[in-house]
């Protein structure tokens, strides 16, 4: 057979790179290029202090990207449960020796980068689980003590993302985690029995929260009865994005942000900023860009041969429309304010390179889609 | 089979990820419906929030409205007020920079204190009033330091002014701070530093003089800082308000008051009812409330037994005294009751059943008729027709001259005197009116109260024949004229005016007249009118048997001495009323201050120069300043 000159193709650079998903990376490229502008207008229309920084970051996330994507995907196969164990090891670092920040201990200081293991830790639990379900029969799904170990490789660090404490990410880990057993093919009827058991559970998870996440619930609630404590980030979001109207005020010209009405425009809120000075349709055409992404994200998925990249390229993907969902649900006052960046916009190191990476490995998934990967 | 299963499995997969898909896309729908919701549905409303957020309404105060003259001589003026100003955060430490400061202007421990204190409540970026009412020379030299001087800064703003200072201060007023309770619609009124009109025509006219505030629209940031100006619409200056006094007539006047302890005066137009001087000695100095008064200076002017702080012309009340006696005169006229042919004999007293009320004149004065009693002031001559007449048509006469009750005038501080008749009594004390206190009436003693304003005006209508003038002394509030000046008809019988004002000729310009002392040689010039002395203290019987005199009493226990004059006497034009507290009699303290004060008022003359309407054209503003020194001229 041609199999052997096939392997020896589908091993060099320029067979990777022909077979690379070239319109989802150039949506992340328009992505990341919305983030730019809304920056270098936080800035005062200036690149510094933040677009520029930025832009060297994407560069080099993007030199991540193509390099995660061209590893061969037997090797992330191989490296699933050692990642996730480096992961899980940095958050217990964290949680020891983490430097305190916004009264939440959340990262590493590394000298050159602000290392947010819970970022990465996204990742590795998506990875995981993808190993873990790979060679999972359709028995093997619906019985319990299969399914046990992956609740473990959920919950561990969930637990200790929420030891730090952030209510968000471990939500976001939880939520990405049941998705990725659900796609695995576990019984419907689970879901309904662990919904009830979390909705019965839910008053007791209240009693456990500190008191801002508690705060920040109520705030979301009544956002107008604190307009000048936790209210007043949702209110001057609300207050920025609705003034922008359907053609928004113009590059340059979002007088909430530039004015500083708006907190954290630079980071959480970067949407609201952009929403202002593009308006309606600068919105729906960033919604669009994200919807894209997801959809090229689960053909990628659907196309992949095996199970472990099919999980893994969904997971992935329904990892970053988390981050969508939440942050841009979170800044028009949908859902309580629990400090989610919008990734490839918002300013941040970690949470960019983190979803590049995983775009990596959803490209990964795209030209290793016919690998051979050992069933055990 | 295994091949089986995987296609089983990829099946399941492949559904399961379309559910996310759909999953994800409708969210992506919620949020772009939800942001549709915000920018559309919602839009306007928060454009309106946004706008809100992001500009400062600033008021910039306009510039108080001048008070002047006739003539256009200013009364109340905006100064420049030099002040010196930090910005704390552009300085290199405030309390250094301050101290630097105070090498090049007077500014002591306290002052340092007090900017410090001020400046660290408000943001750092504000500027802080360091000193004001700085002298031209002390901000020069700050000007020229300023570069050594980083944060330091000057500027001018306005602090009202009142050249005639004593002379005008009761007409005029003063401003002073905003209080509490003197908040109303205008948001103007809580400018810090705004000041309104507290007493005169500053208060009367303080809407006018007030003007429209300026708005510049700023935008600013979260913190307030402003960042740049988006509109800026001009305040408008007050309007200016054109008073009918001659402020020559006027100084001269507090000048000749302050011969006195304690005195007031009116002159007015006997024709109009335009006020040319307006006086009440002693008096202050508004231009020391403008700047802050001290609590001593206050509480020394309160405190003064001559009332300094009021404006007796206006609020002083008197008993009119002998004064009162052409109000009797006419009513009795009026009713019927005695004719220009009707005389007595005054034997120094009048017996009413068993009480006997004194003429002045011990002995009496023989055969009296109208004039002569007017001219001597015989007091039995009154008595006897009082008593036919009744004091209801004394007390209707008085009205009808302007008596008992206020006439409007522009000043709110204007008082409202007193004119009791039986009703009154009845109401107030519960009690029948007594015969005596007819008698009592018909001298100006007794229950009466008047002030100077209504004694002039009472005179003006005697001798102007019959018009119901009233005092005013705003002739144009900007360029609207101030009162209509056609004055009502008293239906009074010519024949008895010209009667009365024989009497008042006759006052002043025969021999045995109360005023001849005081007559005005020049008989083009000459004057007519009634002196008046209203008792404080009643002499007691043992005091008149001990032959105390009133100029022997403690200063306050004296009588009023009044007069009332118009000059001159063929063509009545200038009329002066004229009270001097406690100054003793009204022939010897007031009528020869009435006498310099009509003169000058002829010589002034300053009812040959009428205030025009401003848009008829050579309007009172065109006319020529007069210069000061004009006085005698």
């Amino acid at each position: 057979m041609a199999n052997g000159i096939k392997l020896q193709d589908e091993s060099s650079i320029i067979y990777k790179l022909t077979h690379l998903n070239w319109t989802f990376i150039v949506l992340t490229v328009v992505m990341a290029c919305i983030g730019f502008s809304a920056l270098y207008s936080a800035g005062g229309g200036n690149m510094d202090p933040w677009a520029s920084r930025q832009l060297t970051r994407f560069l080099i996330g993007l030199v991540a990207l193509l390099i995660v994507a061209m590893v061969d995907i037997r090797w992330w196969y191989k490296l699933a449960y050692p990642i996730y164990f480096i992961g899980l090891f940095l958050l217990v670092i964290v949680e020891i020796m983490g430097q305190v920040g916004m009264g939440a201990q959340r990262w590493i200081n590394l000298g050159f980068i602000q290392l947010q293991p819970s970022e990465l830790m996204k990742i590795a639990v998506v990875l995981a689980l993808a190993k873990y379900f790979h060679a999972a029969t359709r028995d093997d799904m619906a019985s319990f003590r299969f399914l046990l170990p992956a609740a473990i490789l959920i919950l561990a660090p969930v637990s200790l993302v929420l030891l730090q404490p952030d209510l968000g990410t471990s939500l976001m880990i939880i939520m990405a985690g049941i998705i990725m057993v659900f796609l695995a093919g576990a019984p419907i009827l689970y879901f309904i029995i662990a919904g009830g058991i979390a909705a019965a559970a839910a008053p007791i998870g209240w009693m456990f929260m500190h008191d801002y996440q508690k705060q920040r619930v109520l705030t979301f609630l009544n956002p107008e009865s604190d307009p000048l404590g936790s209210g007043y980030h949702i209110i001057q979001s609300k207050i920025a994005l609705g003034s922008g109207g359907v053609e928004g005020k113009g590059f340059l010209d979002g007088t909430q942000s530039r004015l500083n009405f708006l907190p954290e425009k630079q980071t959480d809120f970067i949407f609201t900023l952009w929403a202002e000075e593009w308006g309606l349709i600068g919105g729906v055409f960033l919604l669009l860009i994200a919807g894209l992404i997801f959809y090229y994200g689960i053909r990628i998925s659907l196309k992949c041969r095996h199970a472990f990249g099919s999980l893994m390229a969904l997971g992935l993907t329904v990892n970053y429309s988390l981050y969508v969902f939440i942050n841009i649900a979170m800044v028009m006052g949908l859902i309580p304010v629990v400090g989610a960046p919008l990734p490839l916009v918002s300013y941040g190191g970690t949470s960019m390179l983190a979803i590049l990476i995983s775009f990596g490995l959803i490209q990964c998934c795209n030209v290793h889609r016919d690998a051979k990967l050992p069933r055990m | 089979m295994a091949m089986e299963k995987e296609n089983d499995r990829g099946k399941s997969f492949t559904r399961r990820a379309f559910i996310i898909g759909a999953g994800q896309g409708l969210l992506l729908g919620v949020l772009a419906g939800r942001l549709a919701w915000l920018q559309v549905a919602q839009g306007t409303r928060y454009k309106t929030l946004a706008e809100k957020n992001r500009i400062n309404v600033k008021m910039v105060a306009p510039s108080r409205g001048e008070i002047v003259d006739r003539f256009g001589v200013p009364f109340a003026v905006n100064n420049q007020n030099f002040r010196v100003l930090i910005i704390p955060e552009q300085t290199d430490g405030l309390e250094d920079s301050l101290k630097k400061l105070s090498k090049i202007i007077e500014l002591n421990q306290k002052d340092i204190k007090h900017v410090l204190q001020v400046a660290k409540k408000s943001a750092s970026f504000l500027p802080v009033e360091v000193r004001d009412n700085l002298s031209w020379e002390d901000i020069s030299k700050v000007e020229v330091n300023i570069t050594d001087l980083p944060g330091v800064g000057t500027d001018v703003g306005e602090i009202r002014n009142y050249p005639f200072k004593e002379a005008t201060a009761h007409i005029v007023g003063y401003v002073g701070a905003v209080n509490e309770s003197e908040i109303d619609q205008d948001k103007m009124l809580t400018l810090p530093g705004f000041r309104i009109g507290k007493t005169g025509i500053e208060k009367a006219y303080d809407k006018n003089l007030r003007g429209e505030a300026g708005r510049a629209e700023m935008e600013v940031n979260v913190i307030g800082r402003e960042v740049r100006e988006l509109k800026n619409k001009k305040s408008m200056t007050g309007k200016r308000i054109v008073l009918t006094i001659d402020a020559e007539l006027q100084l001269y006047a507090q000048q000749r008051l302050s011969t006195t302890r304690s005195a007031s005066s009116v002159i007015m137009d006997a024709r109009t009812g335009a006020v040319y001087a307006l006086n009440s000695y002693p008096s202050f100095d508004p231009n020391e409330f403008t700047s802050g008064i001290s609590a001593e200076r206050w509480e020394e002017l309160l405190n003064d037994p001559a009332f300094p702080l009021t404006n007796k012309s206006i609020a002083g009340q008197y008993p009119p005294g002998s004064t009162f006696k052409m109000v009797t005169a006419l009513a009795g006229l009026e009713a019927g009751i005695i004719t220009s042919r009707s005389a007595f004999n005054c034997p120094g007293h009048y017996d009413l059943g068993s009480d006997r009320f004194h003429c002045w004149k011990r002995g009496g004065h023989g055969i009296v008729n109208l004039e002569s009693a007017l001219a001597q002031s015989c007091d039995t001559y009154f008595y006897k027709i009082a008593t036919d007449i009744g004091i209801d048509r004394i007390a209707d006469m008085a009205h009808r001259l302007g008596l008992g009750e206020r006439l409007g005038f522009e000043l709110s501080e204007e008082k409202p005197g007193l004119m009791p008749d039986k009703d009154w009594k009845r109401g107030r004390f519960g009690q029948k009116w007594q015969p005596g206190e007819t008698i009592v009436a018909s001298i100006g003693q007794g229950y009466i109260l008047t002030t100077p304003l209504q004694l002039a005006t009472m005179t003006c209508r005697l001798v102007n024949g019959g018009y119901a003038v009233k005092p005013w002394v705003t002739g144009f509030v900007g360029t609207n004229s101030g009162l209509d000046t056609s004055w009502p008809k008293l239906e009074l019988n010519q024949a008895h005016l010209d009667l009365i004002k024989k009497g008042m000729y006759q006052v002043v310009n025969i021999k045995k007249g109360t005023a001849y002392s005081s007559r005005i040689e020049d008989s083009i010039m000459a004057m007519g009118g009634k002196t008046g002395t209203a008792q404080v203290k009643r002499i007691t019987k043992q005091e008149r048997a001990a032959g105390i005199r009133n100029e022997d009493l403690a200063w306050q226990f004296r009588h009023h001495a009044l007069f009332v004059g118009y000059a001159p006497v063929d063509n009545p034009r200038y009329v002066c009323a004229v009270v001097v507290e406690h100054g003793g009699g009204g022939s010897t303290a007031a009528a020869p201050i009435a006498k310099d004060l009509l003169i000058m008022a002829q010589k002034r003359d300053p009812g040959t120069e009428p205030l025009k309407d401003p848009n008829e054209g050579n309007g009172i503003e065109e006319l020529p300043r007069r210069k000061p020194g004009m006085i005698g001229g």
